[in-house]
């Protein structure tokens, strides 16, 4: 089958922040680079970060004394030890370094401002003195599960800003960014990747793309569920194409992690920051709980904790009814009139244009919604996949592994440049000693694979299942039993339902032609990968027998150290298969914090030396 | 009683050799709380697969579901049907090469633009990993901030009428950037290097001050300030320029 092949040193399957700070390096070290985007650039998920990242400069005065040493602490206890300690250092060293340089090509981060200034916490006002000596450099907010004020941010729109500001930086250097362009599949001999088949949104051709190295750094996988923030493009889709290579595993399938204030009905995030710069939630009586549960930090412990005692204080009538099922409010009233419409304005529009609410004089609806996938393509701290040689994986979709099984918040927009700063040193290493030879047979075969796949969804050869009725399926299946509170009757329920959905996903036919930029063949090409990966999932959180950050079992509530310090390792070996291989390895080579308590969220602990039970 | 909402939306696929560019008619109730994202959505999973238009985000962020509803420019995610009259009619953004029904190519005009008019920090300092960070006001990060919030949907350049009759003209989301990047200190282009990308009539001089690009802008930008700003700014460069004395051996056009 005809089709256009490009050549490349560096192909970049994504190009969000992640995929375009790796891209920059392979560019300013003179290799050639080509990103692909379902989207144009400038619209990747990264964009929709608002709070900002962590990073320890300690130039703000509640930042004082901060340093990286504190920031991997905060990093490891967020992970509830399920994180790779050495990627974890390597992460809190950089991030003071990735926010200069990202000063240093224009970012507007904001700014300390020196004297007495006026801050919130938990609803009491109180007074800080910004340093002289500290004016100008760039300051911070408060964020969730940190003992310092350490996230960096541009008003509430640190991730369009910073995406911008990395894209300028790729358009300066002249890098190839084709967008709407999906890749559908990776080329491999079955020990080298060398690059991929991809299909032309824009006409529905294939294309061939070959590479020295290839970057997989395509976001998250929350759109298998039903309820997420995640932007409609996050399925997946570099996940798929991994998993489905049989060598490169899945890590941590099942950590997935749940943001506590996404927007009554529509999911919407309304940033971290709202609580960080002193909001509260309240209840149906518009008290406040979350001091009660967690005397400490109150609303602004760890995701994964804060949202299981919303839901907690839900299930105990404490909900606010509607007609999109109970939800809490967060209040953000007292911080003021000037502070929400400069600080966090994308939240003052966002709740004006979507709720109808003005939230410097009304209460916003908010209730627990997917938002973050700590589970991923398996790296190891180079970012080099394991599996496959030239393959590398990158940021949200990458599992490197810095957040085990909860993510700070203000960690992830960090991840994308300062794993993206590191991966891509690493990546410039492979290419400089890189001796690939290009098989295009090999392409040639994937293409006519592919091509053959969209024959037969055409002609209807394997069926007639709705493609639509599949996802809505799947995502109502993972939303109900393999969501915030899960346990084993409802998971082996989950896989059960999943495996016959899979199935019918193999019988998917097309209702339209298919003919150019088709949205029905796009999603029914990409069904049974994401099938397969919310196979994964639940399949991954229904064997982990403990709750460990985010993955919270009712029937195993104890965090097990003696038998779960490990990562999941999902392989699926055969497309005719419905369920994966599971393997695992311990979660840290390198143990530089012992497992111990995080400071917040009541969690039993079976210590590694507890004695075994018969 | 709920509404039956008419959407009489623009088809055509430019890959089908058998599509005319005609309007096809599609009926939906009213839910509570329904934007245009939920209602195409709806209509492509219950009546049509295979129309073609672009969400992202639907949080108004990210700037891809720009479309001319019934006659103006605006993003469809954050546009809520009780806003608008039971007949709707969806149109693509002018100016932009076609992809399919509503959905158009931004990406690679945007990226033309932006490479055209150097949108980048110019400033031959190589970074310092060693370094602390070069001081600045907070105001004036809030300053660049307000004009950066810009997310390149084209609904200022589809609304242009100038950007309509020529193709070269850079529009109103360049000239705001270039004025973002004028006020940043770290840019260490001078004024007559900002005339040379936009000092013509490709760019400030092209504008007609007809301003509807201010009107439909979904965040809200002061373009027209930005644009009156600008075009004093570099009148005044090129009064300079007339007056200056000549360079040998370069011939200058007036």
């Amino acid at each position: 089958m005809e089709h256009e092949t490009f050549y490349t040193d560096l192909l970049c399957v994504g190009a969000g922040l992640a995929g375009e700070r790796v891209a920059i390096a392979a560019a300013a070290a003179g290799f050639d680079a080509i990103l692909l985007s379902l989207v144009p650039a400038r619209r990747s998920h990264s964009c929709a970060a608002e709070g900002g990242m962590q990073a320890a400069l300690g130039n703000c005065a509640m930042g004082e004394g901060d340093s990286p040493d504190v920031h991997f602490a905060d990093t490891v206890k967020g992970s509830d030890w399920g994180c790779d300690q050495e990627c974890a250092r390597i992460f809190a060293d950089t991030a003071p370094v990735a926010v200069r340089e990202a000063a240093h090509w224009g970012m507007p981060w904001n700014r300390v401002v020196a004297g007495k200034a006026k801050y919130w916490k938990g609803g009491e006002e109180f007074e800080a003195e910004e340093k002289k000596d500290k004016h100008g450099l760039i300051t911070a907010r408060a964020f969730g599960g940190t003992a310092k004020w350490r996230t960096c941010y541009t008003a509430d729109g640190t991730g369009h800003t910073l995406l911008y500001t990395l894209d300028n930086k790729v358009t300066e250097l002249g890098v190839r960014v084709h967008d709407r362009v999906e890749a559908v599949r990776l080329i491999h001999d079955g020990e080298n990747c060398i690059g991929c088949v991809a299909r032309d949104l824009k006409t529905g051709k294939f294309r061939v793309y070959l590479a020295k190295a290839t970057l997989i750094a395509t976001g998250g996988y929350g759109r298998l569920y039903s309820e997420t923030t995640n932007t409609v493009i996050n399925e997946g889709g570099g996940h798929i194409i991994a998993l489905d290579t049989g060598l490169v595993p899945f890590g941590n399938p099942e950590a997935v992690q749940f943001h506590p204030t996404g927007v009554v009905p529509t999911n919407i995030l309304v940033t971290e920051g709202c609580r960080g710069d002193g909001g509260t939630l309240l209840d149906v009586d518009e008290k406040r709980f979350m001091d009660i549960y967690e005397p400490a930090k109150a609303e602004l412990a760890s995701r994964d904790v804060v949202s299981r005692w919303m839901m907690y204080h839900i299930a105990q009538g404490k909900g606010v009814p509607s007609p999109y099922g109970d939800h809490l409010w967060l209040d953000i009233r007292h911080l003021g009139a000037e502070h929400i419409t400069t600080k966090l304005r994308e939240v003052y529009d966002l709740c004006r244009h979507f709720l109808g609410v003005n939230p410097i004089n009304q209460l916003i609806p908010v209730r627990p919604a997917q938002h973050y996938s700590m589970g991923g393509v398996r790296t190891n701290s180079d970012g080099a996949a394991y599996g496959l040689n030239g393959l590398f994986s990158c940021g949200e979709s990458a599992c490197w592994d810095m957040h085990g099984f909860n993510r700070l918040g203000g960690n992830s927009l960090a991840e994308t440049i300062v794993a993206g700063r590191h991966v891509g040193m690493m990546v410039v290493e492979f290419l400089e000693g890189a001796q690939v030879t290009f098989n295009p047979q090999l392409a040639d075969q994937g293409v006519e694979l592919e091509a053959e796949r969209v024959r037969r969804l055409v002609s209807r050869a394997d069926g007639s299942e709705n493609v639509f009725a599949i996802k809505d399926a799947m995502q109502l299946e993972m939303m109900e039993k393999v969501g915030i509170f899960r346990n084993g009757g409802d998971l082996q329920k989950a896989v059960d339902n999943l495996r016959e959905i899979y199935a019918r996903a193999k019988k998917i036919g097309l209702r339209s032609s298919g003919i150019g930029a088709n949205p029905e063949l796009a999603l029914a090409l990409k069904m049974p990968g994401m099938v397969r990966l919310a196979i994964c999932v639940a399949y991954g959180a229904l064997m982990r027998t403990e709750s460990r950050g985010c993955h919270a079992r009712d029937d195993y509530q104890a965090r097990n150290d003696r038998d779960w310090l490990n990562r999941t390792l999902a392989y699926w070996r055969d497309l005719d298969a419905d369920l994966p291989e599971l393997k695992y390895e311990p979660s840290t080579k390198v143990t530089y914090l012992p497992p111990g308590d995080r400071g917040y969220g009541k969690t039993e602990i079976i210590p590694m030396d507890a004695p075994k039970e018969d | 009683m709920s509404r039956q909402l008419t959407f009489n939306i623009f088809r055509f696929n430019p890959e089908d050799p058998n599509s005319e560019p005609h309007t096809d008619t599609f009926v939906l109730e009213e839910t509570p709380s329904l934007t245009l994202f939920i209602a195409l959505n709806k209509i492509r999973e219950e009546q049509d697969p295979s129309l073609m238009f672009d969400f992202a985000c639907r949080m108004a962020i990210c700037g891809s579901c720009g479309m001319v509803v019934n006659g103006r420019p605006g993003l469809a995610c954050k546009t809520l049907t009780t806003e608008l009259p039971d007949e709707i009619t969806l149109m693509p953004l002018p100016v932009f090469r076609l992809v399919g029904d509503l959905s158009v190519d931004t990406g690679t005009w945007f990226r033309q633009t932006n490479t055209k008019i150097e949108s980048w920090i110019h400033d031959d300092q190589e970074f310092d990993p060693t370094a602390v960070e070069e001081r600045m006001e907070n105001d004036l990060a809030n300053s660049i901030f307000e004009l950066e919030r810009c997310i390149e949907c084209g609904c200022c350049v589809a609304s242009c009428g100038t950007a309509n009759m020529r193709e070269d003209f850079v529009g109103a989301f360049a000239l705001n950037r270039i004025s973002r990047f004028i006020m940043d200190p770290r840019d260490k282009r001078k004024d007559p290097e900002y005339f040379e990308v936009v000092g013509t009539d490709q760019g400030i001089f092209g504008c007609m001050g007809l301003l509807a690009c201010e009107d439909v802008c979904p965040r809200e930008l002061p373009l027209q300030d930005q644009l009156g700003i600008l075009r004093r700014k570099m009148a005044f460069v090129g009064l300079k320029n007339i007056f200056k004395p000549k360079e040998k051996g370069r011939q200058r056009r007036f």
